[in-house]
């Protein structure tokens, strides 16, 4: 029963190893879905495309509706996952210094790998940025960050449990929500690039 | 590829990255790591003495670390190979032409900067955190996701000569 590594049933090397592999696999599409694209990433915030919220979406309720079944029928338990824990204060204003990120830069962590890799001179210097943010955070995190970032805790907490919901119906309104919302954007796209030629 | 079934098979490999590590996928964790190993490779004492960095370095062994670096070792592999079979192998710069390539790699640089800071004090990026948290119906991914793309329509109107 799953998960493996954290019940020590696989060694730490085989996790790596694995590890790996899951990588190769979440570049590979990351870069076929056209996430090295930025003026594509940035699409999302203007609506002349949408490949970002389509990806995103379809991830994570793939993702969610696949990990209900495995927990529901006991072949893996979920929480026994390194489980993200809930600090809703800095997550927030994170989120919201994210967002200046992702504006201004055009990526985020992840599709800038693959952009620099893959030889997007500015996914370069995004990553190299990022490098620099996070040594510019490190050095500054006693005197800025360290009450802020451990500000509004509140443990393990399943959205579907603090709504007072089951996990089952939640996942429903969820895929519901994005169905609407697939639907919405082709047609917002649809309007948005008929008056007006945007480069992709 | 399709924007649906990309997103599909990133979910499946999330599942997969559960199922064996019990972790999601991550990309801006790899990132600190970079950071930790540099300074502590640099100062050790410091490193081991400043709280940021003293809960990473030493001898406290930490496989979730190691394993978010080798996810990311596979993630570079994954887009290079993508990339090769797609022939979109191209050292270029990434920009609509209205802007100068000088404007870019400073909005690229100012841009990164502050995903840097944001990932660290929201605790994961929009993979790692957002993503994943998502997956398994965490809080955490909910707030994130309402920081990040809620934050992103706000301020979306005063960047846009960056874009459009």
């Amino acid at each position: 029963m799953g998960p493996l590594f954290p019940q020590e049933l696989i060694s730490e090397e085989i996790n790596i190893l694995i590890g790996f592999f899951i990588g190769i696999g979440f570049g590979f599409f990351l870069e076929a879905a056209g996430f090295t694209n930025t003026k594509k990433l940035a699409g999302v915030f203007y609506g002349y495309d949408f490949v970002v919220l389509k990806v995103f979406f379809s991830a994570a309720i793939t993702a969610a509706i696949l990990l209900f079944f495995l927990n529901h029928f006991g072949i893996m338990d979920i929480s026994l996952t390194f489980y993200p824990k809930t600090f809703w204060i800095p997550t927030l204003i994170g989120g919201f210094i994210m967002a200046f990120g992702f504006i201004i830069g055009g990526f985020c962590p992840g599709t800038s790998i693959c952009a620099a890799v893959t030889g997007k001179i500015d996914a370069m210097v995004f990553v190299l940025g990022a490098i620099i943010g996070i040594f510019a955070y490190a050095f500054s995190f006693d005197a800025l960050w360290k009450d802020l970032r451990n500000s509004g805790a509140m443990g393990n907490v399943n959205i579907a449990e603090w709504m007072g919901i089951s996990d089952g119906l939640f996942i429903l309104l969820l895929t519901v929500v994005a169905a609407v919302a697939f639907f919405a954007v082709t047609i917002i796209q649809k309007k948005v690039t008929a008056n007006r030629d945007y480069e992709l | 590829m399709n924007s649906y079934l990309a997103g599909i098979f990133i979910g499946l490999f999330m599942v997969l990255a559960y199922y064996f590590s019990g972790e999601g996928l991550g990309a801006s964790g790899a990132l600190k790591s970079v950071v930790v190993a540099s300074v502590d490779a640099v100062n050790h004492d410091y490193a081991s003495n400043a709280s940021f960095f003293k809960a990473r370095v030493g001898g406290e062994h930490s496989p979730a670390k190691t394993w978010l670096v080798f996810e990311v070792l596979g993630v570079i592999a994954g887009a290079i190979i993508s990339a090769a079979f797609a022939g979109r192998l191209k050292i270029e710069i990434g920009k609509p032409t209205h802007i100068t390539n000088k404007k870019r790699l400073i909005a690229a640089l100012i841009g990164g900067a502050l995903f840097g800071i944001g990932s660290q004090l929201g605790r994961g990026c929009t993979s790692g955190m957002v993503m994943s948290g998502m997956g398994v119906l965490s809080l955490s991914g909910f707030i994130g996701l309402i920081g990040i793309f809620g934050g992103g329509y706000i301020i979306a109107y005063f960047f846009r000569k960056l874009w459009i």
